[in-house]
């Protein structure tokens, strides 16, 4: 029972990291039809940013409790600053294209972003885990646990609970909506779908990067830590049903709690559990596990 | 002297949520028929072609072709035991050229006749057509009139044209029953009757069966030896163009009471 | 449409470079063997472009090919290469048509990923698997041609050779598979699936079996990789790796059944140069490259040799 319980933590806290990291992508999957592969490279220009600025917050002495808020900005402002030129100078023109090859757009724009990344902080590692340290640890159930996993859980319930309040009672959510649903039609019934694109993808890029900067704590932040997250969060996004922000949130769930369970009991399984997942799921419901209706074709 | 019953369709009902697509279907088609299927918007008769060339499924009902039941085949079993069609939106292939998309339908068949082996050329005769590919191609093109768009992109074909080519297309299996839908549809009016006149002259030459959806009641009266007319999913009228074309319902539903002493009753070119 | 090739021009171009093969430097035979292997997957890729798919998970049957060379000639010390080239495809292409009942399915982003996740999923089993050397992988020994194991400075001719009679059987079996009209329904299907599907033809049938094709030429293209490196690891299933063999294919364009080869010797070029020089901006290089082709140069640098042919 108590190792069932261990389970429950790590899946829970697993599954925290998966949604924070895929729902970016998802959101700009939904509204503008793209796959973007430079995903993975915003979540690591988030962990770089936020490894700077915490290293700069704790050494100029600000208040320790505020390197959250400092976290939180530096990722925004990451994804906000970097985002939406790519999309307004480079995306914009493609949009009419097959959607893979907007896709290998992208992932060219990956690979550069890698390697810009690489010539702003080098190639030796960063570690900035004082935000982590100090909340300490946790008791449950006799084990004991790093607090900082309360902090990732609520960090996506805010990031989910936001994204469901903005789509449902906002009016910019409905215009999303729209949008997802048919982007010619919204453009005719006066939506600027161009704004919303721009905003979109904004938004898709500071997720990634949130996630990228809340990590950051945890581990050492080196090069390469684009690539293994654009390809769980692929696995995640389309398990979940493309475009699907319910999607992701229960997939990722589904993933973490599996994860969690063959790590305590298989531990060689880690990697192949997420895609084995995926292509379960892909088998008995080829579109994920929610997606939109497709309208009559001929 | 009766000809045999080629499709049999009996009790087919089809609805998507709450619209009824399909509602008790029975209709009977025989060998050599030229049968009109009328109807307002969202009446049923494309989910009707759908529905009897294997695109979508009926919820219940059975569908016999030449007798056999054909009601759970998938397009293409379909296609190859005889019923082809063509679409209201013409379903081309738009990087290729009007030729080229034609040699692809060849080459379907093409592919079937020689067991699917992977060692078949282009250039080899189809057994059962006697021509290969290439020649076979050119020939249709003759026939249906559109020599001179042999090379061009099928995406800057007039609409006619491209009309044109996807029925073209759909005679290349050499169907026994070709469902036309809206082949006049997008034509311009100065163009719609020798449009159906030579797919028409094309089509009949083999004795083929044909089953067209049109609006154009002057066309469906010219060209219909038998009227299907079709209103909220259910089959209103079932007969003759001159009995059909003046039924009470099909007048009130479909032609419009205000056009009735309009409808031409027997052929005669406009 | 994709230019045919003949026979005869294959042997015009193959010739010369096998003539002066005994006189190439090591390092440059190396790169053209590689750069073979790779065109042989991006070779299957263009099968698949054509059809309107890109898979992102070659390296899946790229890994199969190199593990199943790896796995017999260093554990059960069987090295004729002619035999490790047979089952390594015949591994590949069985693997491919089981999987090929479930991917053949899907379309476009769909099939793409799964691909993806299956390649990943043999990554993790071998990154994991201790007896087969974890992440680091193990070495190949040398492998012998017809009995005939070939002196140190003779060895990367030989293995050159190899690559280019795989490669030349391969090109004439595609280049017969495009002109078939199994080969005319690969575009028939990118353009229009309902259409086909109503004219008799089975997507799934073809697109199945140009999965098992593309398959059998990765597996091949893997084992001549393995071959030529004498050492084979987990990063040849990692999905950077299918990255590299699409950017190969994108590279060459699909304007024949030799640009692939074109596109994965530019690629062998580059590499060298610039991987060597400066590894930290080597994914700048090949990134910008990628979008550079995409959007100025989309039918690869094979369009520039019709381009060339018009100015007679």
């Amino acid at each position: 029972m108590d190792q069932l319980l261990v389970v429950l933590v790590d899946g829970i806290n697993y599954a925290a990291w998966l949604f924070l990291s895929a729902v970016g992508l998802t959101l700009i999957y939904g509204v503008m039809k793209i796959v973007n592969v430079a995903h993975g490279s915003f979540y690591s220009l988030g962990a770089y940013v936020s490894a700077t600025v915490v290293g700069l917050w704790f050494r100029y002495g600000f208040d320790p409790y505020l390197s959250y808020l400092a976290l939180f900005i530096a990722a925004l402002l990451a994804g906000f600053v970097v985002g939406p030129p790519i999309e307004r100078f480079l995306l914009r023109y493609q949009y009419d294209k097959d959607e893979v090859v907007i896709l290998l757009i992208t992932y060219g724009l990956f690979l550069i972003l890698e390697d810009v990344i690489k010539l702003i902080w080098g190639v030796d590692p960063y570690f900035v885990s004082e935000p982590y340290e100090l909340l300490g640890n946790f008791e449950f159930a006799s084990m004991t646990y790093p607090s900082y996993y309360i902090l990732m859980v609520v960090l996506a319930l805010l990031v989910g609970l936001t994204l469901m309040f903005v789509l449902k009672k906002t009016q910019f959510g409905r215009m999303l909506i729209s949008v997802i649903h048919d982007r010619e039609i919204s453009s005719a019934m006066g939506i600027n779908v161009g704004k919303i694109f721009i905003l979109t993808f904004g938004a898709g890029c500071s997720l990634a990067a949130l996630a990228g900067a809340f990590t950051a704590p945890t581990i050492s932040v080196t090069p390469g830590l684009g690539v293994e997250v654009i390809v769980l969060s692929f696995a995640v996004v389309v398990t979940g049903g493309l475009g699907s922000m319910a999607g992701v949130a229960l997939a990722s769930i589904i993933m973490g709690l599996v994860r969690a369970f063959c790590i305590h009991f298989a531990p060689e399984l880690e990697l192949f559990v997420i895609f084995s997942v995926m292509a379960l799921v892909l088998s008995f419901r080829p579109r994920g596990l929610f997606s939109l209706a497709e309208s009559r074709k001929i | 002297m009766s000809n045999p019953t080629l499709l049999k369709v009996s009790g087919v009902n089809k609805t998507f949520g709450a619209v009824t697509a399909a509602s008790d279907i029975n209709v009977s088609v025989l060998k050599g028929e030229c049968i009109g299927l009328i109807g307002t918007n969202g009446a049923g008769k494309t989910t009707f072609v759908n529905l009897v060339t294997g695109y979508l499924k009926p919820d219940t009902g059975v569908i016999l072709y030449e007798g056999n039941d054909i009601t759970s085949l998938p397009s293409r079993e379909i296609t190859r035991l005889g019923i082809c069609r063509s679409f209201q939106i013409p379903q081309l292939y738009n990087t290729l050229t009007a030729l080229e998309n034609i040699e692809v339908s060849y080459g379907i068949v093409s592919l079937s006749a020689h067991k699917e082996s992977l060692f078949t050329k282009t250039e080899s005769m189809i057994p059962g057509y006697g021509k290969n590919i290439r020649q076979l191609a050119e020939e249709s093109l003759e026939r249906f009139g559109l020599t001179a768009y042999r090379d061009k992109l099928t995406r800057v074909l007039p609409g006619g044209v491209r009309k044109l080519l996807d029925i073209a297309m759909a005679m290349a299996v050499k169907p026994k029953i070709l469902m036309l839908d809206e082949p006049t549809s997008g034509v311009s009016t100065e163009e719609k009757f020798d449009i159906m006149q030579m797919v028409m002259k094309a089509i009949r030459k083999d004795g083929t069966t044909v089953l067209f959806v049109e609006h154009d009641m002057e066309i469906v009266s010219q060209h219909a030896e038998r009227v299907l007319a079709f209103y909220d999913g259910e089959i209103i009228a079932d007969d003759v163009p001159e009995v059909a074309l003046n039924d009470a319902k099909v007048l009130k539903y479909i032609v419009g009471d205000k056009h009735s002493s309009s409808v031409p009753t027997g052929k005669q070119h406009a | 449409m994709t230019q045919q090739i003949s026979l005869k021009k294959l042997t015009l171009l193959a010739l010369p470079l096998l003539v002066a093969s005994p006189w190439m430097p090591q390092w440059m035979l190396f790169m053209v063997t590689i750069a073979m292997a790779n065109g042989l997957v991006g070779l299957g890729l263009m099968l698949f472009l054509r059809a309107g798919l890109v898979s992102f998970g070659q390296a899946l049957y790229f890994c199969v090919g190199a593990y199943t060379t790896g796995l017999i000639s260093h554990f059960f010390k069987f090295n004729e290469v002619l035999i490790l080239l047979l089952l390594s495809a015949l591994a590949s292409g069985v693997l491919a048509f089981a999987l090929g009942f479930l991917l053949a399915k899907y379309r476009a982003i769909f099939f793409g990923l799964l691909s993806l996740a299956f390649s990943m999923i043999l990554y993790g089993l071998l990154a994991k698997s201790e007896a087969l050397g974890s992440t680091d992988g193990f070495n190949i020994p040398a492998v012998t041609l017809l009995g005939w194991l070939p002196p140190s400075d003779l060895v990367r001719v030989s293995i050159l050779w190899v690559a280019f009679i795989t490669v030349g059987i391969c090109l004439i079996f595609i280049n017969g598979l495009i002109r078939s009209p199994r080969g005319l329904l690969l575009t028939a299907i990118r353009d229009n699936e309902i259409r086909t599907e109503y004219m008799g033809g089975s997507a799934r049938k073809t697109i199945h079996l140009i999965y098992v094709i593309a398959g059998v030429l990765a597996g091949l293209g893997g084992a001549i990789a393995a071959i030529a490196v004498g050492h084979i690891d987990p990063t040849m299933a990692f999905w950077t790796t299918s990255g590299e063999f699409i950017f190969i294919t994108i590279l060459g364009g699909i304007g024949s059944v030799l640009a692939p080869f074109l596109g994965a010797l530019v690629f062998g070029v580059i590499h060298t140069l610039a991987f060597s020089n400066s590894p930290n901006t080597w994914q700048l290089l090949i990134g910008s490259t990628l979008i550079f082709v995409i959007l100025l140069l989309p039918d690869g640098l094979w369009s520039l040799t019709s381009k060339f042919k018009r100015v007679k």
